[in-house]
Order: C-alpha cells, then sequence, then structure tokens
C-alpha cells in the first residue's frame, strides 16, 4: 500500500533528511519529538509534530509504546526510524505491524536475524558471502588447534570458545607461537569460565573497513557500491568516502555481487550495509556484519550514484518494486563525508553543545551539508553529538580532498567547539592524500600530537 | 559560602550509579578536586570536581535534574 502519511521516530539531521526526502515524494510528514526537541528543525519543517515524550531518550524517543501511540493519533500509515534510537529494533518494528502500520525497514525476523552475529554470519556463508576464517567449532587440543591455523592461515587470533569480548585474546604469528600460546590460552579460559575449549580466527591486522550499499523490494535486490570508512575514533566514524580507492576493480565487483546474493537470499526489504574487513596486503574482504537500516553516511552513496536512498527505501517499504536496474546505478567521481560533531578536538572531545551563533553553510556544485542548525538555535545536551556532515563530489579523489578543505573553511557555526579543525588537519595529511590509512590509523595519529591549534 | 557550578549543560547526578551512596553528603570535609558529582552531557559522562577545600553544605538540585552551563550544583561552606 503506497505510504501518504509518514511520522518520523527520530531527531537532529536524519530527520530533516527524512522530511526533505518524504516531501520530495508529496507526502505528509509528521515530526515525533521529545520534549528538549519543540524547537527543532524538523519540527519547524515537518506539516504537523507530536510529542511523545521527557528529554530523555528512553522515555521518548525509545519508548515504543509513546511512538506507536503518536502514529496512531496521527493517522500515520508508516514509521521512518532513522538510524539509531528504534532503527534497529525488531519489537518496535514488530509493534507497529501489529497496529497496521508499515516500518520503513525490513521485517522484524529480518532485523532479528542479522542482528544475531552467528545467524548473520551462517546466512552470508550459505550466500557465498566471505566470512574471516576460524574454527568450526571448540578446539580441544594443541594439535586440533594447529592443525585448523594451518587450513584458515597465519597470523591466527586465539580465543576463549566459552568467552566473550576481547578478554584473553592472543595473536599467534606462526605455529611455534601457537604451540606455547595454546597451552596457556586453555589454561587461562579453564580458570575464567571453567572451560578450557579454544575457538581459533584469522587475525586481520590494521585492516579497512569497507562496507557496501544494498537496497531490496523482498524479491530482487540492487548495490549501490562500497564506502571506505576506515577513519575511526572509538569506533565511531569520522570520516567516509564513496568508493574505496584502494579496491581493484575485480575485487569490488566481487565484493558487491556477494552482497547482493546475501541480500537476495534473505528477501530484503529496504536499505541496508554490509561490513568488511579488506585486508590490504592480501587484498581478502571478509563480512563482519550487516546493519538493516539508513546509515549516517548514506550522502556520499547518493553523491557518487545520484540516487535518493532515502525516498527508494520508503518506495519499497509500501510495496513498490526498485527503480532501478544493477545497469542504471552507475558510479562517476568520488565523494567524501566529514561528521562536524559539537565537541572540543583540542580538549579530549568534550562535548560542547550551546546556542548556534553565525552560521555561515558553504555552497557550490559538489557541496552538500546535511544539518539540522539554525542560528539561535540551543542544542540540547540530552543526545549525541553529531552536527551536521559535510559531504563534497569531485571529479577524483584528490579534487575532493581539495574540495573538503575548501568548504571546511568556509563553513562557519558560531558560539560551538566543533571537530572541523580535526577534518581539516586530516585533509591536509599527507597519509589522508595518500589513500594510506586504516581503522586503527586516527587514534596513535591524535596521540601523536597531529593535531594542533592554529595560532 | 562557595558554589559548585556546572561547567557544561547536561544532566546531573548526586550518585555514581543508582544505589550508589551520594557523593557528598552534608557535613562531609571536602578536598581540593574531591568528585561532587556527575554530568552527563551528549552520551559523555564528566566528573564535577571541587575547586575549593570546605565542608559540603548541600546539593542544590536533584539527582537527574537537567541543569545549564553555569547552575549551581553544590555548596561548600569554607
Amino acid at each position: 500500500m503506497p505510504i501518504e502519511r509518514l511520522l518520523i521516530a527520530n531527531r537532529g539531521e536524519i530527520a530533516v533528511r527524512i522530511i526533505r526526502a518524504a516531501k520530495a515524494m508529496g507526502l505528509h510528514t509528521i515530526q515525533a519529538h521529545s520534549e528538549a526537541d519543540a524547537n527543532m528543525l524538523a519540527v519547524r519543517m515537518a506539516d504537523e509534530a507530536v510529542c511523545i515524550g521527557p528529554a530523555h531518550a528512553a522515555q521518548s524517543y525509545l519508548n515504543i509504546d509513546a511512538v506507536v501511540a503518536a502514529a496512531q493519533s496521527t493517522k500515520a500509515d508508516a514509521v521512518h526510524p532513522g538510524y539509531g534510537f528504534m532503527a534497529e529494533n525488531a519489537q518496535f518494528a514488530r509493534a507497529l505491524e501489529t497496529a497496521g502500520i508499515t516500518f520503513i525497514g525490513p521485517s522484524a525476523d529480518t532485523i532479528d536475524r542479522m542482528g544475531d552475529k552467528v545467524a548473520a554470519r551462517q546466512a552470508a556463508m550459505a550466500a557465498g558471502v566471505p566470512v574471516v576464517p576460524g574454527s568450526k567449532g571448540r578446539l580441544d587440543t594443541v594439535e586440533d588447534a594447529v592443525n585448523v591455523a594451518a587450513e584458515i592461515g597465519y597470523p591466527v587470533m586465539i580465543k576463549a570458545a566459552a568467552g566473550g569480548g576481547g578478554r584473553g585474546i592472543r595473536i599467534a604469528q606462526t605455529e611455534e607461537e601457537l604451540r606455547k600460546m595454546a597451552p596457556q590460552a586453555q589454561a587461562e579460559a579453564n580458570a575464567a569460565f571453567g572451560d578450557g575449549g579454544l575457538y581459533l580466527e584469522r587475525a586481520i591486522i590494521s585492516p579497512r573497513h569497507i562496507e557496501v550499499q544494498i537496497m531490496g523490494d523482498g524479491t530482487d535486490a540492487v548495490h549501490f557500491f562500497e564506502r571506505e570508512c576506515s577513519m575511526q575514533r572509538r569506533r565511531q566514524k569520522v570520516w567516509e568516502e564513496a568508493g574505496a580507492a584502494c579496491l581493484e576493480e575485480s575485487t569490488r565487483a566481487h565484493l558487491c555481487d556477494t552482497a547482493v546474493a546475501l541480500a537476495k537470499a534473505v528477501n530484503y526489504v529496504g536499505a541496508g550495509t554490509l561490513e568488511y574487513l579488506y585486508d590490504s596486503k592480501t587484498k581478502e574482504f571478509f563480512f563482519i556484519e550487516m546493519n538493516t537500516r539508513i546509515q549516517v553516511e548514506h550522502p556520499v552513496t547518493e553523491m557518487l550514484t545520484g540516487i535518493d536512498l532515502v525516498q527508494e527505501m520508503i518506495h519499497v517499504a509500501g510495496g513498490g518494486k526498485l527503480r532501478q536496474t544493477q545497469a542504471d546505478i552507475t558510479r562517476t567521481g568520488h565523494a567524501i563525508e566529514v561528521r562536524v560533531n559539537a565537541e572540543d578536538p583540542f580538549m579530549q572531545f568534550l562535548p560542547f553543545p550551546g546556542q548556534v551563533g553565525a552560521l555561515r553553510v558553504p555552497q557550490g556544485d559538489g557541496i552538500r551539508f546535511d544539518h539540522f542548525l539554525y542560528e539561535g538555535y540551543t542544542i540540547p545536551p540530552f543526545y549525541d553529538s553529531l552536527l551536521g556532515k559535510l559531504i563534497v563530489h569531485g571529479k577524483d579523489r584528490d579534487t575532493a580532498i581539495g574540495m573538503m578543505a575548501s568548504a571546511l573553511e568556509e563553513l562557519e557555526i558560531g558560539g560551538i567547539k566543533t571537530t572541523k579543525p580535526l577534518h581539516l588537519a586530516l585533509a591536509r595529511d599527507p597519509s589522508v592524500q595518500a589513500d594510506d590509512f586504516h581503522t586503527q590509523w586516527l587514534e596513535p595519529w591524535l596521540t601523536a600530537g597531529n593535531l594542533k591549534p592554529t595560532p | 559560602m562557595a558554589q559548585v557550578l556546572s561547567p557544561v549543560p547536561g544532566t546531573f547526578y548526586t550518585q555514581a550509579a543508582p544505589g550508589e551512596p551520594l557523593y557528598k553528603q552534608p557535613g562531609d570535609a571536602v578536598a581540593q578536586g574531591d568528585t561532587i558529582g556527575l554530568i552527563e552531557v551528549m552520551k559523555t559522562f564528566i566528573e564535577v570536581k571541587a575547586e575549593n577545600a570546605g565542608t559540603f553544605n548541600g546539593y542544590k538540585v536533584e539527582n537527574g535534574a537537567a541543569i545549564n552551563a553555569g547552575e549551581p550544583l553544590a555548596e561548600l561552606e569554607d
């Protein structure tokens, strides 16, 4: 059933982004908001607004009953969850389904299945998507471990089969090291968990994070190529690119084709992202997880392909068929996004909310700023620190980096400390310009004092 | 009488976690650098520390209250 009245169950820049897409499709927009967000830009832009509870997200944006009730009282026929909050909450998707309201995303069952790491890994393997090579089950003897390591290849990561998290993980570069470490790991696992069983997995040292954007309509699926998101601080992406310049064309084709195979295998509906670790030395990629939502960094893919992904996900959620064949989707040039956060990069990234003073937004061909700011707006302290995303699109990577530096110089957000100085320093860094970085690169770079206040 | 002011806007907590004791009780001695409370700002937690020594006189806001930058959080007697 085509969607006519859309409730946006999110806030900040993504709420603004969804309203723009919905208005372009001629939909009636209803913005849900907490008491602290009554003045936010998305509320001002929407056709109507509905308060869903107090400032704390647990009582508003994460409150299933409140959001479903708001959707019912405003006669919404669909809800867009954005990212974060309840975007990957299967219980929420089920509650909407029970109320006869469309959830803009995959089914609750698909969210459950792809949200479970073991089930997602099994689905990936069944669809022919490479996963990090590991032992099939628990290993009880050192000889078993040595035999399995010979199959999966060194270096190997030794984990406790019964353990979780990063506890007691060892990395063996050679068989000799494995023979020394395996008994230690067994003893430690036995002491910690009462179970000396081990699990082995190939260790990917200093990997890159590469992800593939897919879209499905329940029968068919297509990809919108890949993104490179290795620039991370505390596992939060800081700078994202489309495409991944480090990939050879044959690797790119294999990566994207297997992502589509997985999407088709699970009859995927909506926008999704498959995340991979990429070993630039061996040129191998390994699936790690799937995100069943629109992602923060989706604009780089939109700039690369010229397709509005938010409109497409609303279209397929309303029962529409994909409007693009794979052959229709092409990539042009190179796009980069940076996340401008309300944080002081010279004070350990301390959050710095406040009132927005003079605002100067860079403009021009190939420049886009997705944000929720206006002059005089007071940013509430209750939610995350993302203010906006500056995106540039140029004919190649070098051009895009140059455009990013000039756009950042033009960007001014008065009254608030932001991460703009970090992004400017990155755009001017020789390693970034040479595309020579990985997921473990940024934190040591910061520790080494590469980010200096400009006099 | 000295006031402890909030350095940032956010949510103020008088204890490290639910069920934990209050950071300070009225009459407690406070040394410079003692933690008085906790502020949650944009999903980050920051400890509020006393800039001066004194005797704790009480909190000015409730546990879990929304606060502005510069707002008095607690009072100390010299």
